[in-house]
């Protein structure tokens, strides 16, 4: 019971700050939000268990994506101002298709995975696995990013995508100098 | 017990919420902190299911860890690029940047 409980909490927290990321008419409330929305779904994680995730999510997330935002929010400072026209022309139409895809989602997974609650047999780890497994999951998610038969290759090209993303950017950013143009 | 179908159902919801922003959203930087809504869903689905259907095995967690790499490489070009084009043009709505359409 106190599992669902803050399971409707969690989904209040991040739901409800992510509709206000994309409402709110100040793009700097909306950054705000979105990082609270970030931490609700950390919270998810730690309800299944994948507490290296949820570090994961708060350091990333909310420590260096919602902080690239707000300083790009920052930097065309004036679009801080809320007077000007948030929304285009199709929003009625992409309330309409956001809903209907809900709709869609909903019915499809309604209909491979009851709904109500104790329908299903439960986590596995509490009847299946013991919990040893799950407290040694960060240490074999560590092993198998080095490991040669899972995971090496695409950790390796993942750090090199970082290191190409970060070239990227500040070269992308970088101000024209006079005599250059 | 939480049943998976929760999960699935918070993570379409997060979804369509992301997908709605990028659809009506003017602003660039709004319509990139949307898309970051969206790959917020994809983790939670990928974690769950991780959780209810192979916790014995990593694959699902190490998904999860690129995804938020990507996530991050995204934002970081995305924001640059936002900051660029606002220095070359004055601006970060969308519908302005039409360079290319005629």
């Amino acid at each position: 019971m106190f599992e669902q409980i803050l399971f409707v909490l969690l989904t209040i927290i991040t739901l409800g700050s992510a509709i206000v990321v994309v409402t709110h008419r100040n793009l700097f409330h909306a950054a705000l939000a979105l990082m609270v929305s970030f931490a609700g779904v950390a919270g998810f994680y730690i309800t299944l268990d994948a507490g290296f995730l949820a570090a994961a999510q708060l350091l990333v997330y909310i420590g260096a994506i919602s902080i690239l935002i707000i300083f790009a929010i920052m930097m065309t400072r004036r679009l801080m101002q809320a007077t000007e026209q948030p929304f285009n022309s199709q929003r009625g139409l992409s309330i309409v298709g956001a809903l209907a895809s809900l709709v869609i989602m909903a019915l499809v997974i309604a209909q491979y995975w009851p709904i109500a609650p104790n329908s299903e047999v439960p986590m596995a780890s509490k009847t299946i696995l013991e919990d040893a497994i799950l407290q040694g999951s960060v240490a074999e998610l560590g092993r198998s990013f080095v490991n040669v038969d899972a995971f090496v290759v695409p950790f390796e090209l993942a750090s090199v995508l970082l290191l190409a993303a970060l070239v990227g950017a500040i070269l992308v950013a970088w101000p024209k100098t006079e005599d250059q143009t | 017990m939480i049943p998976l179908s929760w999960y699935l159902l918070v993570a379409a919801a997060l979804f369509c919420i992301g997908l709605y922003g990028v659809f009506a959203r003017r602003n660039a930087v709004a319509i990139l902190m949307a898309i970051e809504l969206m790959l917020n869903a994809v983790n939670i689905n990928l974690v769950a299911f991780w959780r209810y259907v192979t916790p014995e095995e990593s694959t699902g967690m190490a998904w999860a860890v690129f995804v938020l790499t990507v996530a991050a490489a995204e934002a970081a070009v995305g924001l640059a690029l936002v900051i660029s084009v606002y220095r070359n043009r004055d601006s970060v709505v969308a519908d302005d940047l039409d360079l290319m359409k005629n």
